[in-house]
Formats: C-alpha cells, sequence, structure tokens
C-alpha cells in the first residue's frame, strides 16, 4: 500500500493535494447551517451532469422531435421519468441552494477582503448557472420553453442599430426555430457545463487560498500554534467531511420527496403549459419563467419603454445582476459578520431580502397596474440596497469583533 | 428601429393577453376528485375512453400493452374488447379518423389527449366533460361552458340520456381519472418508491449523524485529533 | 469539560456502517441509470413476433423478413435436400446440435418444426455478415460435387448447410441460430414466440 502511494506520489502530487485540500486543510470550526450550502451546490452539480449524461442519450434535439422525445423518455425508456425528475428538480434545487449559499455570504461577508476574487468567481457561476438553465428549459420544447425563449432572445433586438443582427444571429433563422434548438442544445450539454466546472474548480481553489470565513467574520490564519495551525481550525477531513455527509442525506431527503411525490410542485418546478408541444401561432395565455429568474424579469417588466424602446428595461435587468459584482467594494463597513455590524446594515439586508422575494413573486405575475406599481417601487429598493451600501455601512455603531471565534 | 417595434410589440401582446386572461378565467372548475390508485376506477376510464373518445382522439404517447400492464387488463382482454385502431399490442394509440377527414367534419383536427390532465388539470377536464348544453347556433347544437365554441360533439349525450346523474358523474370521473393515468403513468408506481427512498435515507441519515456526532467529540472537548 | 477517550471501536463501527450503507445506496442509483440502456419499450414495440404466410412459399424458395432488426430466412426444402442432410454429418462441425443454436423443438436433424419448412437468423456466427443462399448443387466456386448447397458468408468464407449447420474448417464456430416461432396455422409462421405446447 505504502510502496503504491511512494510510487504516485513521485509522479504526481496526490498525498500533498489530499493534505492541503482535506487532511491538513484547517477550517473554522465555528461553521453553521449556512455553511452546507457550498459542498451541496458540487452536489447538484454532480447530479445535473450524470442525469444530463443519460438523458442526452435519448432526447433529440430537434425542433420536430423534441418534445416527443422528452415523452418517450418519461414513458418508453426503463426509469427514464427519474432521471429526468431528478434533472429537472436538480435545475430548481441548484438554484434553492445558490441562493441560500450567496445569502450566507451576505449574512456573514464572506465576499469582503481578502475574498473578493472568490464573490467575482462566484457572481460569474451564478450568470453561467443561469445561462445554462435558461437554455436547458428551451430543450423540452413545450409552450413555455418555446415563448420563454422567444421573449428573452427578443431581448437581445432591443439594442440600437445592432439589435437586428444580433437577433437574427442568436437565432440562425428569423423566429425561434430549429438552429436555436440546435445550439442551445449544444451550449447547455457541453459548453456551459464546462464553463461551469472551470469556475468550480476556480472558486475553490480562490478560496483554499484565503481560506474560509466563518460566521464571526474572524481571520483563523491570525492566531496560530507553535506548529502554525490555526487554533480556531479544525480539519476538513474528517470533521467537515463527516458534518457534510450528513448535510448531503438531509439535502437528499428532501430532494427526493419532491422528486417522488411533488416533481411539478405545483407548476413552480415544471410549468402546466409546458405539457403542450410549442405552436409558434399560439402564446399560452400566461407566460412566466421559471422562479429563479423572475425577479429579474420583474425588473425588466418594471422599467417602461422609453422613447420607443424596451432598452432600458433591458439594461436595467442586466445592471441588476451585474451590480452583485460590485459588492466588495461598496460595503464600506470594518466587520465582516451580521453578528457584530451596526443596525442599518440589518435592517437594509432585511429589507433586500424582502425585495428580493417580492420581486420573484411578482415575476410570476400577471401584469396589473397595482403590480406594476408595486414591481417599479422594489425595483428602486433593490437597486437603493447597493447604491446606498457605502453610507449605510458606515454609519451606526458596530460591535466590537472578538479575538477568536465564539464557541458553539 | 423595426426592430424595437417587433420586441415591444412582442412583449406588448404578451403582457395584454395576461389581461385578456385573467378577464376570460372566471369559469368555475368542479373538483374531479380522481383518485389514480383506483384501478377499477381505471379500467372503466379506460373502456370508457376507448369507446367514446379514441374514435376521434389519440393518445399517442400511450401503449396498448402498457395500458394493460398498468392497469391489470388481460393482453388477449385488450386486444379484443379495447384495441379498435391497432393490430399489435405494442403500437401506441392512434384515432380512427383520417386527419382530412377531421378538418372536414370539425374544422380542426382533435387534439392527442396524451398530456392533457397535466396541461389543463383534472378538474377542467371533468367540468369540461359534464359542461355541455343545448345551442342551436353551434354546428353540432351543443356548446360548452368551460370551453365556448368547443368544435367538439357531446360525445357522452348518450351516456347522458341513459344515465342516472351520478351514473354519469361516475363516467365523467373515470375517464378523467384514466387520462390523469395517460398524462403520467408512473403516477402509479413513484409514490410507493419514493417512500422507500425516504425509508432508506433516513437510516442513512441515523448513521451519518451519529458519525458525526462521535468525530465533533473531538471539536467538541477541545482537542481534535489527526486521523492515526 | 475533560478530556475524553476517543472510542476507536465505535468510530470505526459507524464510518463502516455508514460506508456500507452509503454505498448500497449507489448500488441503488446505479439501477435506473444503466436500466435506461436496455430495450426500451419502443424498441420492444418495433422487436414484436412478426408473422409470415407461408402459403406460396415454393420448393427451394427463401424469403427474408426482419425480426428484431435481424434478417431471418424462411424457406422450402425438398425431399431431396431433407435426405441430403444426413449425409453431410462427417463434414459438420457440430452436426447433431450439441451447442445451445436452437430452442428444444428445433434440436432435430433438419433443425425446423416443420421438416420441409426451414426458419433460421440470417447472421454468420462467426462475425455478424448475412450469408448468401446458395442452393445450387454442384456450384463449381463452392467446391464443385461436394457442395450440396447451402450458405456461403462473403465476408470471411464460411459455409452452412440447408439446416444451417456450419461446415468444419470455416471460421465461423457454430450452427446458425434458430429463433423461437411457431404455427399459428399451417402456413401462418410467428415469429419470436415460443409454441405454447412445448
Amino acid at each position: 500500500m505504502d510502496n503504491n502511494k511512494n510510487w504516485i506520489d513521485q509522479r504526481f502530487p496526490l498525498t500533498k493535494v489530499w493534505n492541503e485540500h482535506l487532511a491538513e486543510y484547517y477550517t473554522p470550526r465555528n461553521f453553521n447551517f449556512w455553511y452546507f450550502f457550498g459542498s451541496l451546490a458540487i452536489l447538484v452539480l454532480v447530479i445535473q451532469i450524470l442525469t444530463g449524461i443519460f438523458l442526452t442519450m435519448h432526447f433529440k434535439p430537434e425542433a420536430a422531435l423534441a418534445f416527443a422525445s422528452v415523452e418517450y423518455i418519461m414513458r418508453d425508456v426503463d426509469w427514464g421519468w427519474l432521471i429526468r425528475y431528478i434533472h429537472s428538480t436538480g435545475a430548481s434545487a441548484f438554484f434553492v441552494v445558490i441562493y441560500l449559499h450567496m445569502y450566507r455570504g451576505l449574512l456573514y461577508g464572506s465576499y469582503k477582503a481578502p475574498r473578493e476574487l472568490i464573490w467575482i468567481l462566484g457572481m460569474v457561476l451564478y450568470i453561467a448557472l443561469m445561462a445554462e438553465a435558461f437554455m436547458g428549459y428551451v430543450l423540452p420544447w413545450g409552450q413555455m420553453s418555446y415563448w420563454g425563449a422567444k421573449v428573452i432572445i427578443n431581448l437581445f433586438g432591443s439594442f440600437p442599430i445592432v439589435g437586428e443582427i444580433i437577433l437574427e444571429f442568436i437565432l440562425g433563422d428569423y423566429a425561434v426555430g430549429d438552429p436555436v434548438l440546435n445550439r442551445f442544445f449544444s451550449l447547455h450539454v457541453i459548453a456551459l457545463p464546462l464553463i461551469l466546472v472551470i469556475l468550480v474548480f476556480l472558486h475553490i481553489v480562490a478560496l483554499h487560498t484565503v481560506g474560509s470565513n466563518n460566521p464571526d467574520g474572524v481571520e483563523i490564519k491570525k492566531n496560530k500554534d507553535a506548529n502554525g495551525i490555526p487554533k480556531d481550525g479544525i480539519p476538513f477531513h474528517p470533521y467537515y467531511s463527516v458534518k457534510d455527509i450528513m448535510g448531503v442525506v438531509v439535502f437528499l431527503m428532501i430532494f427526493t420527496s419532491i422528486v417522488f411525490f411533488a416533481p411539478a410542485l405545483g407548476g413552480y418546478f415544471l410549468e402546466a403549459p409546458n405539457f403542450v408541444e410549442a405552436n409558434p401561432l399560439k402564446t399560452p395565455d400566461h407566460i412566466a419563467p421559471l422562479w429563479y429568474l423572475t425577479p429579474f424579469y420583474s425588473v425588466l417588466r418594471a422599467i417602461p419603454p422609453m422613447f420607443g424602446s424596451q432598452l432600458p428595461g433591458v439594461l436595467a435587468m442586466f445592471a441588476a445582476l451585474l451590480i452583485l459584482i460590485a459588492l466588495p467594494w461598496l460595503d464600506r463597513s470594518k466587520v465582516k459578520s451580521i453578528r457584530y455590524r451596526s443596525w442599518p446594515y440589518k435592517v437594509a439586508l432585511s429589507i433586500f431580502v424582502i425585495t428580493f422575494i417580492v420581486l420573484g413573486w411578482l415575476g410570476m405575475q400577471a401584469v396589473t397596474p397595482l403590480y406594476s406599481l408595486m414591481a417599479q417601487i422594489f425595483t428602486a429598493l433593490y437597486f437603493a440596497f447597493f447604491i446606498l451600501m457605502p453610507w449605510f455601512t458606515s454609519i451606526g455603531e458596530t460591535k466590537p469583533v472578538p479575538e477568536r471565534t465564539t464557541e458553539h | 428601429m423595426k426592430t424595437f417595434l417587433t420586441t415591444f410589440s412582442t412583449i406588448a401582446a404578451i403582457l395584454i393577453s395576461f389581461n385578456v386572461n385573467a378577464a376570460g378565467a372566471g369559469v368555475h372548475l368542479e373538483s374531479a376528485n380522481t383518485d389514480i390508485t383506483d384501478e377499477a376506477s381505471l379500467q372503466r376510464g379506460a373502456k370508457s375512453f376507448m369507446n367514446n373518445c379514441s374514435g376521434c382522439h389519440s393518445i399517442e404517447l400511450m401503449r396498448y400493452n402498457r395500458i394493460a400492464k398498468d392497469l391489470n387488463i388481460d393482453d388477449a382482454d385488450m386486444a379484443k374488447n379495447l384495441m379498435f385502431n391497432a393490430e399489435k399490442t405494442g403500437s401506441t394509440i392512434f384515432s380512427s379518423m383520417p386527419e382530412k377527414g377531421a378538418k372536414e367534419w370539425f374544422g380542426t383536427t382533435p387534439p392527442d389527449l396524451s398530456l392533457t390532465a397535466r396541461a389543463r388539470g383534472t378538474d377542467w377536464i371533468y367540468t369540461y366533460l359534464k359542461g355541455f348544453y343545448a345551442d342551436d347556433t353551434r354546428p353540432y347544437g351543443v356548446n360548452n361552458h368551460v370551453l365556448v365554441n368547443a368544435s367538439m360533439p357531446d360525445a357522452l349525450w348518450q351516456s347522458k340520456q341513459d344515465k342516472t346523474v351520478q351514473e354519469f358523474n361516475r363516467e365523467v370521473r373515470d375517464i378523467t381519472n384514466f387520462l390523469d393515468y395517460v398524462a403520467e403513468p408512473v403516477k402509479l408506481i413513484r409514490y410507493e418508491i419514493g417512500a422507500k427512498v425516504l425509508g432508506f435515507l433516513f437510516i442513512l441519515f441515523i448513521l451519518s449523524y451519529l458519525l458525526k456526532k462521535e468525530y465533533w467529540k473531538d471539536v467538541k472537548y477541545g482537542k481534535w485529533r489527526a486521523k492515526d | 469539560m475533560s478530556e475524553q477517550e476517543i472510542d476507536l471501536k465505535k468510530r470505526r463501527f459507524l464510518t463502516g456502517a455508514t460506508s456500507v450503507v452509503g454505498a448500497v445506496g449507489v448500488g441503488f442509483v446505479l439501477v435506473p441509470f444503466l436500466s435506461s440502456w436496455m430495450p426500451s419499450a419502443r424498441a420492444k414495440a418495433a422487436g414484436a413476433p412478426v408473422d409470415v404466410d407461408v402459403t406460396k412459399l415454393e420448393e427451394g424458395q427463401l424469403v427474408r423478413v426482419l425480426w428484431r432488426k435481424k434478417p431471418i430466412w424462411i424457406f422450402k426444402r425438398d425431399k431431396a435436400v431433407l435426405a441430403n442432410l444426413p449425409t453431410l454429418d462427417a463434414e459438420l462441425v457440430d452436426p447433431n446440435n450439441t451447442a445451445d443454436q436452437q430452442p428444444a423443438y428445433a434440436k432435430n436433424s433438419h433443425r425446423s418444426i416443420n421438416p420441409e419448412i426451414a426458419v433460421i437468423v440470417g447472421i454468420c456466427t462467426h462475425l455478424g455478415c448475412s450469408p448468401t443462399y446458395r442452393p445450387e448443387v454442384g456450384a463449381v466456386d463452392l467446391g464443385g460435387d461436394a457442395w450440396k448447397g447451402g450458405f456461403y458468408c462473403p465476408c470471411h468464407g464460411s459455409k452452412f448447410d440447408l439446416a444451417g449447420r456450419v461446415y468444419a474448417g470455416v471460421p465461423a464456430p457454430t450452427n446458425l441460430v434458430i429463433p423461437p416461432y411457431h404455427f399459428v396455422t399451417d402456413s401462418l409462421i410467428r415469429i419470436g414466440i415460443d409454441p405454447k405446447a412445448s
């Protein structure tokens, strides 16, 4: 056994990697519930790739065949239904996990120096994931796939001068059809997953370079013992590996409950109109993107057309997404964790969470004058959180941050 | 400029369609109250569907032998009593109507019903099938409360006349139940499998919890120890 | 809290138990993924039994049908051919059908239910080519007088007699496969299903 290990170690840094990233990677001892979601995100990524590989074996990326091939998977392929439901539930689960993971970052200031790059890589991951999910949703070629694709792609047509050519470039045609389905399939199955995997790798490399933040926002590397081991650190393996395994099992219990008992989750995970094949002649009565995209969809709808152009809404939507990247520099607070922050930040964060949820809900509703007004108010609140952040993070009294992590 | 207008009008059209929908969606739907575990109801529904509906409507995502297997109908019985439009039990279920004729008779091709229960819901099907009323202005002398100006004749009118209200409701419920099954055949088995999976995960949870607790004693008592 | 002894035994047990149960779980997960590669309901439906009417089949005539995407030969042998079959035994690898290449009801000298009507999967047992039908006795390119009619595989030269039995000294190792089939009526063959009685 040891001989084999030596043989490999002389040719590949196996033991070194194992030690640096698991057995001797020192992690703050005070992680709480919010710290499960990073490893869960990796789990969901693996689930999606695995089920995706098998779905690809049966799916036909052609407008005339795609819809029927999904139902072929649901009915004729042995256990195909389970693989498909895991994949469709996994898409939503991915966003649940990612949103909670991002919220953790907001709670404990995980994006603040020296972790800005982790946050930026995470944001690029998030945007890539949205593209991945959107393109995946087009593939079953149901009514929602078709009309959703149409609306989102049309957004790119709103750019002045170049809009039309961009539109034809994306479509490869003059309307949503076979070329779009084919290129989305390729991007969804090969290009974006590859990018996601590489970004996840970089995200983790960056994390392991600076080390994890924690609920106290204390830098554990500042307090080391004689051996150079952080006093508040514990080896990731076995302590956090056993803890994460437990987290994985709990997650799987919730996940499989949805897969087996409510795979459509009342229309939130699989929308009813998407069980009708795409029909270019008939728009469904009500179309809305899946829940994880609706906050941004609300921002889009909240901005009225100006100068006969939809462009301001489109720009606002992209701005809402991209402004998140600036977070490390907008936050002027001296402390990281919500535990020691001043009250204005706590209030602002609470309002922001409510804003995000309300925008998400509004994005699923049919437009009424009241809802439009609400969308505008909450869009303003959404941007206010970021624009006012330099101000409200620098006022109010922060609590003193302890030297060491608090015991829990 | 043209693109702006197209984009804008697409989005506007969609937004408007929300409002139209909001205004038109006022039909009250009766609860279908179907039970997919009621095998007898599914069997009756299959029979009723094949006799009353399959003349015009296909369920082409479904195979005869799958229905036979799932609903415990003997293959031979299936072939003799329920298969009107195919020879092999493995075939999918097409309607007996030629497409060209359909256009001439109804002005439209009767839709395939494989996924109607998932797209519209069982309550819609149930209320729709019960929702026909006499209307001389329509080609078949009937109109429908749920789908106004439906091009379909009241296929169940004979049943409605011959049967008591209760019996008729039961027949409609059986057909609805059958269509619910057709829309997602695995619904019959996924609950049971799900319960087993959860049971298994629960055992794994207890073990992983105990494992975590055991290892974290090190952390709790202020001393962790590297692996031996 | 004072230092506690680490219960290594308990640790090992829990690690082992969790690993074993987890491995069982992975095993369960494999089932749906691997099963999805098996023939689907559509493939099974396409591979359903095939009926062949042999009323008009003449002596010496061979028809080919597809069953499960494989060529099936149905041909009629006359008395002379049937009389010839036993005389070839010495030149064959497995004249008495010891290898499991046919259902029990075709394990006889003529390898069929009805002696005259042969039903054979037309795929060479060497590497899967479909041999050509060469019924003419004494074909010069196939050995002249010694050739009593049979099948010749163009890919690697394997030879079979008119019961699908392989000649010695050719690449193909075993006799041709006889598919399951039965007579629905005297003149209607159903390929893919064994006879009920047997």
